[in-house]
């Protein structure tokens, strides 16, 4: 690692190469704290060139690397590597391009979702996918994630926006993927790869027109059965608005402790459904929304921006906001045909009960994405296991129901124990054929998604004593 | 550092993109997520190394994490309480110590910078000589004001009109020696609007600068001879003018452990409260109003004074692009960190540059010589005024 370090050092200028144990702590964790590791050294490159010479150095050692954006990600999917190199792109973040008739922005890696709308929102667009994080979060991670947000119902995630990526591969070299490229669609299989398959240095986004009418609603519920009927019946009735997200009586309480967000007080559930498009359009589908939503007992229309900020302020702050009712919690996520919404919330009631472990409920109703929030309290022994009993029934409950074990946080290190249970054994090996195609010597991102090495993918030279996963009990070497 | 304030982060990172350090160096251990990961792991047993009392020095202390935080962490307390410690148990070199020690025995004595006044023209004069011996000492000198005339106000300006209140007036330091107009604007506002403003003498610092760079004992002298100052003067609200002193004062109880037994507001806030009585004549000024943190982030005032602008006829009211970031002002941030600041102001003058405004408004001495300083630099010279200046000549139907 010495000799690795100094070379860095001769690569980068001095304060972009962190070795100082105290600041390199700093980055032990992502947005999970679950998983913690101090990473072997720090850089924070500035240009696509000097990662790709980064990277090369990792090859020439044989050191793993870990990409890192903002750091907000739930699923450990940024977790260090103690053996390795964190090669953290906060300091990319320049706007290249934009290039408003193509409907594109070039962007540097480090840029936040947010910044690329906030560039070209005078201009009539804006970049569709909005993590809750969307402020915060670097649209080089929502490649590595294919981060969704409540607006993917209509819109799609990150994949449906990204027309290229230029990315360093995990060999070092510099490649484009574009979207126009004949033949098998890398790009696709890039995005999504958490980190595994290299790391994205220029990303060009498309644009989208900001709609001209939008119209946010805030319909409350005494409970969740009712929103969640009518939820279905609004997807039934042929409507596909741009986001539905569903909110219960114990999220509502963080969010108001939060932001005082004022939803309607006593509401047992509320959902908000956004519609948006041509203006008749919109105002046909709310009179048909209005309809079905007769069950509710509070139906509030945002008069403007904003309004509709407000009304968007609880559901976006919700996941942080639970720090003000628990001491701790774990983000959970999963999908569920929508159709299973209220067997599976009524199974995740009956969990809760069963462990006494509090389940707040956020989701992206529209699309069945389900984000629990498993509250637990980290200084009472034993509660910390049984929340995790808990976040680990529901995933079961998921596939169950013929769902997914993630809608929009990745696998990481946190779920890569799940993907047995989701897959079989030829699925998983299909999948590191894939990734060994990228990453022969299983140096990008090592340790996350697949729960075990398997074929040639985790060399076990590179692997210093016994792997983290295994000594955690949550993987097992064979 | 309260490790029980430390848990109530849950690092989900939404501080990092409002915090001025992250902004600028893009470095976890710059952000509000990352200091307070510094804290805990000094709770856990790590010492206060040079490097992690670098971190907490660089933060501003701007609070703007604050606003940012869906968590409510009390970051605020958490890094006051942090450079107390910093204080006690690290030992900076002995430059770093000079330059402080000019600072903290200068700035929150109103009579030894009064000494400084006459001093003013020739130091900036001086600047980039002063800048080759101590970045620092240069900074305070590229960002001395043209001073004005002192004005002495009265112990008691009477109400005009109706009298519908009876106020204090917290005078400043810098405030009252660099900035003597402001308070007297602010004295005539107050009075135009049917106050009796109480203006006690031998009013000292309140105690802020102190306070924002963890000085505990000397924080907690300057706060309850202020508390004592303004009790004996018998009033139940104190108007303050500065948002530095007023974000503090608003924490006395805090500080001292006893209730001062006074509400603390700050002008804009207590205006906005009071209601408007006075004739607004108009003013046809197009203003950029700058959110000063301490006032913005600490007091949760940013919606008054637009409403006290958007009152005055005629005045244009347009907004600066990011104005949840902090000038780089910051108390004495500015003298002790001079590049940082540097490149904050020179952002925020872009900002600013940017509405095309004729007149920028602040409540905040230090913003104001600080931006002012950054747009001399760009060669983008910008009229700036406070607040109840720009009030005062609508109220006087005078000339800005």
């Amino acid at each position: 690692m010495d000799e690795l370090i100094a070379a860095l050092h001769s690569l980068l200028p001095a304060d972009s190469v962190i070795t100082d144990p105290v600041r390199l702590r700093t980055y032990e964790c992502d947005g999970l704290t679950y998983h913690r590791a101090t990473p072997g050294v720090v850089v924070l490159p500035e240009t696509a060139e000097q990662i790709a010479r980064v990277v090369r150095l990792c090859n020439d050692f044989g050191v793993p690397f870990v990409a890192r954006g903002s750091g907000t990600g739930l699923s450990g999917g940024a977790l260090p590597r103690e053996d390795g190199v964190l090669v953290v792109t906060a300091k990319m973040r320049r706007i290249l391009e934009i290039d408003l008739p193509n409907r594109r922005a070039v962007v540097e890696p480090g840029v936040t979702n947010l910044a690329i709308t906030e560039a070209v929102r005078d201009q009539g667009y804006y970049y569709a996918p909005d993590p809750s994080s969307q402020q915060v979060c670097s649209i080089g991670g929502n490649v590595a994630e294919n981060s969704g947000g409540a607006h993917c119902l209509k819109y799609g995630f990150t994949v449906n926006h990204v027309e290229a990526c230029e990315i360093v591969t995990p060999e070092g070299d510099l490649v484009t993927l574009d979207r126009m490229d004949p033949g098998y669609d890398l790009l696709g299989a890039f995005i999504g790869s958490e980190g595994t398959l290299g790391i994205a240095t220029k990303i060009t986004v498309r644009l989208s027109r900001t709609p001209e009418a939008v119209t946010t609603v805030l319909a409350a519920f005494e409970s969740i059965e009712q929103g969640g009927q009518a939820v279905s019946a609004i997807i039934g009735a042929g409507i596909v608005p741009a986001a539905i997200e569903m909110m219960d009586a114990l999220s509502i309480e963080a969010a108001e402790a939060a932001v005082a967000c004022a939803y309607p007080a006593g509401a047992g559930a509320v959902l908000i459904v956004e519609l948006d498009g041509p203006a008749a359009e919109v105002e046909q589908q709310f009179a048909r929304l209005r309809e079905i939503c007769s069950a509710a007992f509070e139906l509030r229309v945002a008069a403007g921006p904003a309004e509709r900020a407000a009304i968007w302020k609880g559901r976006k702050s919700a996941f942080a906001a639970v720090g003000r009712i628990s001491p701790a919690y774990i983000v959970q996520d999963g999908v569920v045909p929508r159709t299973s919404l209220p067997a599976v919330l009524a199974a995740i009631d009956r969990l809760s009960r069963e462990h006494r472990i509090r389940v707040a409920n956020v989701f992206h109703a529209g699309d069945g994405n389900l984000h629990p929030l498993v509250l637990f309290d980290d200084g009472t022994p034993g509660e910390g296991e049984r929340a995790e009993v808990v976040s680990g029934a529901i995933l079961d409950l998921c596939i169950e129901h013929g769902g997914s074990i993630t809608g929009e946080h990745g696998v990481g290190v946190d779920k890569s124990r799940y993907m047995p249970r989701m897959f079989g054994a030829d699925d998983l090996d299909t999948m590191q054929l894939v990734r060994c195609a990228f990453d022969p010597r299983g140096l990008s991102n090592p340790g996350k998604v697949f729960p075990t090495p398997r074929l040639c993918g985790e060399v076990p030279g590179v692997r210093k004593g016994v792997h983290p996963l295994v000594e955690s009990g949550k993987a097992e070497q064979f | 550092m309260d490790p029980k304030l430390i848990n109530d982060c849950v690092h989900c990172g939404f501080c990092l993109p409002t915090c001025p350090t992250y902004v600028l160096w893009g470095e976890e251990m710059d952000s509000p997520r990352g200091r307070i990961h510094l804290m805990s792991q000094h709770v856990e047993g790590t010492p206060m190394t040079p490097e992690m009392a670098g971190h907490f020095d660089a933060c501003l202390g701007c609070m703007a994490c604050v606003t940012a935080c869906p968590s409510g962490v009390q970051y605020d307390r958490l890094i006051e309480q942090t450079r107390v410690v910093v204080e006690q148990e690290y030992e900076r070199p002995p430059q770093e110590r000079a330059v402080r020690g000019i600072v903290f025995s200068l700035f929150p004595y109103p009579r030894r910078l009064r000494m400084l006044r006459p001093t003013m023209g020739l130091a900036r004069r001086m600047a980039s000589f002063l800048t080759r011996v101590n970045p620092s000492l240069g900074a305070m000198t590229a960002l001395a004001p043209r001073v004005e005339r002192r004005e002495r106000l009265p112990r008691v300006v009477k109400a005009r009109g109706e009298r519908r209140a009876v106020v204090g007036m917290l005078l400043g330091c810098v405030q009252r020696e660099f900035f003597p107009q402001v308070n007297a604007a602010t004295a005539r506002v107050l009075s135009m609007e049917g106050c009796d403003v109480v203006i006690p003498p031998g009013q000292g610092c309140c105690g802020a600068l102190s306070v924002h760079s963890g000085l505990d004992k000397q924080a907690r002298r300057l706060a309850s001879r202020t508390v004592r100052t303004f009790r004996k003067a018998g009033v139940d609200t104190v108007v303050v003018n500065a948002a530095g002193c007023g974000s503090s004062m608003k924490e006395y109880a805090d500080l001292l452990g006893y209730d001062p037994g006074f509400r603390v507001m700050d002008l804009s806030e207590f205006l906005a409260e009071l209601g408007p009585v006075a004739v607004r004549h108009p003013l046809r000024r197009t203003v950029a109003y700058h959110d000063a943190c301490h006032l913005a982030h600490a007091q949760g005032v940013r919606a008054q004074p637009r409403e006290l602008l958007n009152g005055i006829p005629g005045l244009e009211l347009r907004e600066i692009p990011d104005s949840a970031i902090c000038c780089g002002s910051a108390g004495t941030y500015n003298l002790l960190r001079p590049e940082a600041a540097r490149d904050l102001g020179d952002r925020k003058a872009k900002a600013v540059g940017s509405t095309g405004a004729e007149l920028l408004v602040s409540a905040n001495p230090g913003c104001t010589m600080q931006i002012a300083a950054a747009m001399r630099r760009a060669g983008a010279d910008i009229k700036v005024a406070h607040t109840a200046e720009v009030l005062d000549a609508s109220l006087r139907g005078a000339e800005l």
